[in-house]
């Protein structure tokens, strides 16, 4: 029944390469279980102030560095009274229900790992295409410029910006998103740049496009697949950088919870409570595979198409 | 005779390579295409035929020269005029997959340049993209929402012709139709280009590198060796008496179809093609011509008539 027709109508054939294709895209456990998990994590952080636990910042002077399931008495978020409350990731090492901080944590996490990119995508991208489509000046600067954003220590930049501007999530998230720009606009040029070279931008021209149509219709749907896959990667790469950042202190300031403080809170106690640090860096461990798996997978399915381009 | 559509005058095109050298891809070309006919460019590969077409279409713009184009020179025009006058020539190009969009839907592809030059209202685009993709011999209710991956090369190139003669261009620019198909599916597209010329009274130039292709669909034929037209005839006359020695030797390479003729290649003195970033002084065949004289590298032969319509830029033609 696959019979080979002439050239102009879809063949039997055809369809069936079609289902095949379709089939390869099918994603798998792979990749539904670190979206499920990335929703959990996106759901409790949402929802973190409404769960009957208590506030990140409630200390529980009796139970210090709890073992995971200790029962102590706590007030608990929007209440004054105290009630008993069953620790079940345990409290950590001045009595704060780990739990909590975790969910509460996950905020700053996910804040810094999507919006940071973010930045980077949209300002990084806008500039990588118009240097790939322009060349000329526009490239030469703006290369140069993203040599020396590159260049530059970014410790040095993050010190700076803690110093003078005071530490603050909004402040972190903007610099790691500054930080980020380069590599994305990297992305995005090199993909202009053979992009633009293609036939069909030249046939665009040709009907009389103008650049902007160009631009909007023609070559930025084609990058973006490949800078949203790159950010992806990115997403992974600052979480673990927020991490880091804790360690100097260059992190969210105390007593915002955030996954990086509290492995770094938990050091001091790492033989007798292993829990306070452990359960952090597991969440972020996840985390961060998540996204990984996730980007992997996706860039699976740009890649056969791109192959036949 | 009809009269010119195109007129090419010393057209050269020249690019800088990073070493601080220029590529004379093309030095000088001139040349005229008449309402209507197809005349066909020829040469080997990095003659320069795909740098003129494109110099033609302006993009980029040649380096000097002037493409007098229905009473306009284009090499002079920029911005909107440009823009305005674009419509009028459109191209195919070689490479079918890469000549069109994969993230845009080929309803949308071909609708493209009716909505960049809002030649219609939005309510006539669709019915007139999908007879335009039934005249092209495509299904237009299995095309119209499908991307271009999902199609053949000679069905993309089908594509690209709807796309470029939707317009209804006076000059139809075609760099190597046909190169990248399967033989079977070539004699389908070159059948689809007459048929649409005949339909819409295009006029075309054909590039290509295949002489039998090209001896196939027009109706005068240029030959370019290393950026410079050597030899211009009616196709008949070129093919049956070819007046420049590197015509004749890419004549006498072209296989027979029968195994009791052999094949006698006219011998060339050396295989390589010169760079073009060097190319040798006068004549610059010269190099490689069975026929080379002192002469040839002294002074550069200047095209010159040698029978009505037949041009050649030699100072020792075969026929002369």
């Amino acid at each position: 029944m696959v019979e080979t027709t002439i050239d102009g109508t879809l063949a039997v054939g055809e369809a069936e390469g079609l289902a095949v294709r379709r089939r390869r895209r099918r994603l798998g456990l792979g990749f539904w279980l670190p979206v499920t998990w990335i929703v959990l994590l996106m759901f409790g952080a949402l929802t973190a102030d409404f769960w009957p636990m208590p506030a990140p910042e409630t200390i529980d002077f009796l139970n210090r560095a709890a073992a995971p399931g200790t029962v102590g008495e706590i007030e608990l978020a929007g209440e004054s009274e105290l009630s008993e409350f069953r620790y079940l990731l345990g409290t950590d090492n001045i009595g704060r229900d780990i739990l909590s901080r975790l969910i509460h944590g996950a905020r700053v996490s996910l804040l810094i790992g999507l919006l940071s990119p973010l930045i980077g995508l949209l300002v990084g991208g806008a500039l990588g295409v118009l240097a790939g489509y322009y060349r000329g000046r526009i490239e030469g600067v703006v290369v140069a410029v993203m040599d020396i954003i590159l260049a530059f220590p970014a410790l040095a930049l993050l010190l700076a910006i803690t110093f003078y501007l005071g530490p603050s999530l909004l402040n972190l998230i903007l610099a790691l998103g500054f930080l980020s720009i380069p590599a994305s606009a990297r992305v995005a040029r090199a993909n202009t740049l053979s992009l633009a070279r293609r036939e069909f931008v030249l046939a665009a021209k040709a009907m009389g496009a103008s650049d902007l149509y160009i631009l909007v219709r023609e070559i930025v749907p084609n990058v973006l697949m490949p800078l949203l896959v790159f950010s992806m990667l990115l997403v992974a790469v600052l979480i673990v950088a927020e991490g880091t950042l804790s360690f100097l202190g260059l992190s969210v300031p105390p007593p915002t919870p955030s996954w990086g403080t509290m492995i770094e809170e938990g050091r001091e106690l790492l033989d007798e409570a292993p829990h306070i640090t452990m359960i952090p860096a597991a969440a972020m461990c996840l985390t961060v595979l998540s996204f990984n798996l996730i980007g992997d997978r996706l860039r699976g399915l740009i890649d056969p198409r791109e192959s036949r381009l | 005779m009809n009269a010119p559509l195109l007129r090419v005058q010393e057209l050269s095109v020249e690019f800088a390579v990073p070493d601080g050298r220029t590529v004379h891809a093309v030095s000088g070309i001139s040349f005229e295409i008449r309402q209507g006919e197809t005349l066909g460019l020829v040469g080997e590969s990095g003659c320069g035929k795909s740098s003129a077409a494109r110099a033609l279409m302006q993009l980029p713009p040649p380096t000097a020269g002037e493409v007098w184009f229905q009473g306009v020179d284009l090499a002079a025009q920029s911005g909107p005029a440009l823009r305005r006058m674009r419509p009028h020539l459109q191209m195919i190009f070689q490479d079918p997959i890469a000549s069109l969009n994969p993230r845009r839907k080929v309803a949308d592809i071909v609708a493209a340049p009716l909505r960049v030059n809002r030649r219609l209202p939005e309510a006539e685009i669709a019915p007139r993209v999908a007879a335009m993709l039934e005249a092209v011999g495509l299904d237009p209710r299995l095309a119209l929402d499908r991307r271009p991956h999902e199609f053949s090369g000679g069905q993309c190139q089908r594509i690209s012709i709807a796309r470029a003669v939707i317009l209804e261009p006076a000059l139809l620019i075609c760099d190597e139709p046909v190169s990248s198909l399967d033989v079977s599916v070539q004699a389908q597209i070159l059948n689809l280009l007459r048929e649409m010329k005949a339909r819409m009274g295009l006029t075309m130039l054909f590039i290509s590198h295949d002489l039998a292709v090209v001896k196939n669909v027009s109706d005068r034929v240029a030959v370019m060796y290393l950026g410079r037209i050597c030899e211009l005839a009616p196709s008949e006359t070129l093919y049956r008496a070819p007046a420049h020695p590197y015509t004749a030797a890419l004549l006498s390479a072209i296989p027979l179809p029968d195994p009791t003729q052999p094949l006698k290649p006219v011998q060339l003195t050396a295989s390589d093609l010169p760079s073009p970033m060097d190319p040798p002084s006068g004549c610059r065949f010269r190099t490689r011509c069975p026929r080379a004289e002192p002469r040839c590298a002294a002074e550069v032969p200047q095209p010159r008539d040698i029978a009505p319509g037949h041009q050649v830029a030699c100072h020792f033609p075969l026929t002369a």
